[in-house]
């Protein structure tokens, strides 16, 4: 899989980066190029191979019974991409450590910009397109984070959930698309997609498929009319606009087109989709452009525009079209990205972009303007520069669409594209460095550092190497790329300058005279856009669906949601018994209501604690009003529920149940100390006849399932615990074996929602101050003598004793009835009593353990004890035992289990204790804060 | 036996529904307290009833109980300590914050 390590090093990388940014400012800068670096280095043993033309896939199973597979894949395309990706990430790299200040977090930054660069080069190399959906969604993802990246700017938020909303949206109707795509095919892998181009044009599902993909691919290049986006997107720091906007991002948009393009083009409604939304993009976003007086403004509109005429290309869809889209993503990702740089210098050297104020700078700035001539020109698609070269094959392919009905409005079009181009590269130059003498700018304008140059001359250079020389520099990558775009022989092309007098050149020269024309007029035309400025708006309808949609969210929302617990909890329990009704008679398996197994007689004992259990739960309800009465009465049904565990030979439970019922009527009796001590009568006869019928209804459906099941024999897997509870697990008590060992990993979970359950209650008690009451419900006065001295002084007598219980509980819990959580029940209950019997202040001077410690140590060392199995080779949790002898008390049980156990029991003490001692602090505050009261 | 049982956990199961469809906070708490001894009792009772043959191995033992609903059990009575004890809280927490003690947070003419 060594294939994968170049979509997946930047990935690990980016961690790397973060971390090693804490030492120092420029570590992230360097360990960000070492990466990238890396990445390259990776793809190196496939260049040569991908060259020939062969295509590499490696792919290990993932969910082999979906056929689905971790796959990757190499070819010509992809490898275009991959180094577009890579070395215009390094050079961006580069210049993003002299263009972010030193209030900027580099580590944060460059994290985030190997995340994206991996999720970029996942999309390129992919070869399932599932999994290629994923890497477009990472690219989302990021994309957002860095956007976003100066957080406390309103606009780079609201920039940047717009660029998630409208990505992200595009992405799942991606995904319908791939995955009807699949059904069509019947694989996921894009080998089998590229070879069933046949298959895939005649399916009925073709039409629906195609859209869905074709939405996916414009939401993410910013076509009409998703454009929006991208000028607000604009927020994001320049070397991000650069990286995203040129060589990414939205590239991924036009690569899906041109992956996809064996299999999907050559149909009309492949032809009559795309070309008509590129031509649309291409028009109106280039008109726009022109009319932008933020610098980047206009390098977003047109690289909205250059994605429209990259579209338009696949649309046509001739061989040669394909080829001109592919050579024009190579030349646009040059040509912009250094555009964008040189903004970046031009913000960063004069603190504004507005070219309102910019003017005349090629007095201070000589070299960078002369850099920006070059790609600008390029941009513009003047002769000798690499933009010209592609912009011709463009208008060229435009012609061989006249014969079509209407298709010859597609040369004048794209002619009046290319005038709208030349004027607003002109404007770019002419406006910033030419025009007059600079005044009011922010910052006295000087050159960049030296190194923050190198990208945009390494760019540069590439743009009149490629303009002047295509056949020697950009000839052999294009050829491969294009025949991998369109599985097949590469159709004669001729990269040169000169074609001599035809159409295009033409054309090329219409737009060139015509550009500079409509320059010269451009003030007249500035004062008539201003009053059109408001008709296309799609950034406002953008606003205006998604304030509807959250408007229709709430009201479901509030549909749904009575705001009411009681009505909640009435149409629940409704439903619930509604379903078991549903579920008694849908089925036809056995009506009778008793089975076939013997029942057990009933002995006088059993016949009086359940008698008086059920007269005190029912007494409970019927007291339910008076709290403190009920809440006695609950404790009785608790200590009944215990001896119905004693009987039913489940000692441990008994156990727990016994302790837990001791610290919750406590901490009941505690909360009620603040809470009125009487429910008011406020529901009607009708409301409690209705809830009496409901309840009666549920304990009777209740009681007749609870007969139904244990008149029936069953079938259970106990056996194998029983079985292996003492040669696997080394304990006699199956259940405290099953708890940490057979089903440690629940029991995990199960102790951290204690200590989360324990934190959240302290985090609801800090520093809460309530004025405790002087008198009780009937007038009387609470009695001031909060610690009577024989209580105290029994309590602390018995401490000793209550923890030598509870640790000789601990330790024999693996073999006989006890274990971690019935312990720290245990001591929790005779920790308490300390806090009850001498007051909280009294306890914590003599024990000063902070409790949040205790539950983090019992977490940690129930984890590490799980992670110890995983060190020797075992799964997690895992237990280990054996026998030692020690003097005096004999043969004594050593095992890994115990350990686990340990911590089950810290963080059921620290949880229970910083429940019970929150709650006794906020008492002990509240006598501080009560009236003092003299008894005589 | 089963009689027994059927009617305790019945029993339990009314009460709770009943007290937790009060409308103040208090009784809604009794009635969940109601409700897991109930489920407990009811998982429990899914190994059927044995009695006088707990789950420890030893030689001179004829039959064990159902260890596994055991298990379960234990540790759902643990966490639903730290649910009625999350739940008494917050209440005490909304009573002071609302100045009432109603499930719904507000007060009713």
């Amino acid at each position: 899989m060594e294939l994968s390590l170049i979509a997946l090093t930047p990935f690990l990388g980016a961690g790397f980066v973060a971390v090693i940014s804490r030492l120092g400012r420029l570590h992230a800068a360097w360990g960000a190029g070492l990466v990238t670096l890396i990445a390259l280095l990776f793809l190196l043993p496939f260049i040569n191979t991908a060259f020939s033309g062969h295509v590499v896939v490696q792919s290990i199973p993932w969910i082999p019974h979906l056929g689905m597979e971790l796959a990757f894949r190499l070819d010509g395309l992809g490898l275009l991409f991959v180094l577009l990706i890579l070395c215009i990430g390094l050079l961006i790299i580069l210049y993003a450590r002299y263009y972010l200040s030193e209030r900027d977090d580099m580590g944060r930054f460059y994290a985030y910009l190997l995340m994206f660069m991996g999720s970029m080069l996942g999309i390129a190399t992919s070869e399932n397109i599932i999994q290629l959906l994923i890497f477009w969604e990472l690219t989302s993802l990021s994309s957002f984070l860095l956007i976003s990246y100066w957080q406390m700017r309103h606009e780079s938020r609201s920039g940047a959930r717009m660029a998630l909303a409208v990505t992200g949206g595009g992405g799942l109707a991606l995904l319908g698309g791939f995955l009807l795509l699949g059904e069509i095919v019947g694989s996921y892998n894009l080998s089998d997609i590229l070879a069933a181009g046949e298959l895939i044009r005649n399916h009925d599902l073709y039409l629906p498929m195609l859209i869905l993909v074709l939405l996916g691919a414009f939401t993410k290049s910013a076509q009409f009319p998703f454009h929006f986006w991208l000028p607000n997107a604009m927020a994001a720091p320049t070397p991000v606009s650069a990286y995203l906007h040129s060589a990414t991002m939205v590239k991924a948009g036009v690569f899906l087109l041109a992956r996809l393009f064996p299999a999907l083009s050559g149909t009309s409604a492949w032809f009559w989709l795309v070309c008509f939304t590129g031509l649309v993009t291409l028009v109106v976003a280039a008109y726009i452009a022109m009319f932008k007086h933020d610098l980047k403004g206009l390098l977003a509109y047109s690289t909205i525009s250059h994605l429209g005429l990259i579209t338009l290309l696949f649309g046509i869809g001739t061989p040669m079209a394909a080829l001109a889209g592919v050579f024009h993503i190579i030349n646009h990702a040059i040509f912009k990205a250094s555009l964008f740089m040189a903004a970046g210098i031009i913000h960063h050297e004069t603190g504004t972009r507005d070219m309102r104020i910019l003017r005349g700078l090629w007095k201070y700035m000589p070299h960078t303007a002369l850099l920006a001539m070059v790609a600008a020109a390029s941009m513009a698609g003047v002769p000798l520069f690499n933009g010209f070269l592609s912009k011709e094959m463009f208008f060229a392919e435009t012609l061989f669409v006249v014969n079509q009905p209407w298709g010859w409005l597609l040369p004048i079009m794209a002619t009046l594209a290319g005038i709208f181009a030349v004027a607003y590269s002109l404007r770019f130059i002419h406006n910033v460095f030419f025009d007059g003498e600079p005044t009011d700018l922010p910052k006295q304008p000087h050159e960049p550092p030296r190194w923050m140059k190198v990208p945009v001359e390494i760019l540069v250079a590439l743009c009149l190497l490629v303009g002047i020389f295509p056949a020697f520099t950009v000839e052999p990558i294009l050829a491969v790329a294009a025949s991998s775009v369109l599985q097949g022989p590469v159709p004669d092309h001729d990269l040169a300058i000169w074609h001599g007098f035809n159409t295009a050149l033409f054309m090329s020269l219409a737009a060139l005279i015509g550009g500079i024309g409509l320059y010269l007029i451009r003030k007249p035309l500035f004062s008539i856009q201003e009053r059109m400025e408001s008709l296309l708006d799609f950034r406002a309808l953008y606003e205006f669906l998604l304030e509807k949609l959250l408007a229709v969210a709430s009201a479901v929302t509030q549909f749904l949601n009575t705001q009411s617990l009681q009505r909640m909890l009435f149409i629940f329990m409704l439903f619930i018994m509604m379903l078991g009704i549903y579920g008694a008679l849908a089925t036809d398996y056995d009506y009778s209501l008793t089975g076939e197994r013997g029942i057990l007689p009933i002995d006088g004992v059993s016949l009086l604690i359940a008698t008086v259990l059920v007269v005190a739960a029912a007494a409970t309800v019927v007291m339910h009003r008076q709290r403190l009465v009920s809440l006695v009465l609950l404790g009785t049904v608790g200590l009944g529920v215990s001896l119905i565990f004693v009987k039913f030979s489940a000692p441990d439970l008994a156990l727990t149940q016994l302790s837990v019922e001791v610290v919750t009527i406590v901490l009941m009796l505690l909360a009620l100390y603040f809470l009125p001590q009487q429910s008011p009568d406020e529901s009607g006869t009708w409301l409690r006849s209705r809830d009496a019928f409901i309840a009666t209804a549920a304990g009777g459906g209740v009681a007749l399932l609870v007969w139904a099941v244990l008149t029936r024999p069953y079938e259970s897997i106990a056996g194998y615990f029983l079985d292996n509870s003492l040669p696997g697990g080394g304990g006699t008590n199956v259940v405290n074996v099953i708890l940490v060992d057979f089903r440690g990993y629940d029991t995990l979970g199960e102790i951290t929602v204690l200590a989360l359950a324990g934190l959240g209650i302290y985090a609801m008690l800090e520093h809460l101050k309530i004025a405790g009451a002087s008198h009780d419900s009937e007038g009387r006065a609470w009695d001031e003598d909060l610690h009577p001295t024989i209580m105290a002084s029994f309590t602390r007598l018995l401490l000793p004793l209550a923890l030598l219980v509870s640790l000789f509980i601990l330790l024999r819990g693996h073999n006989l009835p006890g274990g971690g959580f019935i312990a720290g029940l245990i001591t929790a209950v005779a920790l308490v009593m300390q806090y009850l019997a001498n007051g909280v202040i009294w306890t914590q001077q003599r024990l000063p353990i902070n409790m949040h410690k205790v539950i983090g140590y019992g977490l940690l060392i129930a984890t590490c004890t799980g992670l110890a199995s995983w060190i020797f080779g075992y799964p997690f949790l895992t237990s280990t035992f054996s026998h030692i002898h020690w003097p005096v008390i004999g043969e004594f049980e050593l095992a890994s289990a115990m350990a686990f156990d340990l911590g089950v029991y810290l963080v059921v003490v620290g949880a229970t204790l910083l429940i019970l001692v929150c709650l006794g602090l906020v008492h002990h505050q509240s006598h501080q804060m009560r009236p003092r009261r003299r008894i005589r | 036996m089963e009689l027994l049982i059927a009617i305790i956990i019945g029993v339990l199961t009314a009460c709770g529904v009943y007290l937790s469809l009060r409308g103040r906070t208090f009784p809604v708490v009794l009635g969940l307290t109601f409700l897991s001894y109930a489920v407990n009792l009811f998982l429990l009772i899914m190994g059927r009833l044995t009695i006088g043959s707990p789950p420890i191995i030893s030689d001179n033992a004829a039959n064990y109980a159902d260890p596994l609903p055991q298990a379960l059990v234990l540790t759902a009575i643990v966490i639903s300590f730290g649910m009625t004890a999350f739940v008494i809280i917050l209440s005490l927490k909304s009573f002071l914050e609302m100045g009432n003690d109603q499930v719904d947070g507000k007060h009713r003419p």
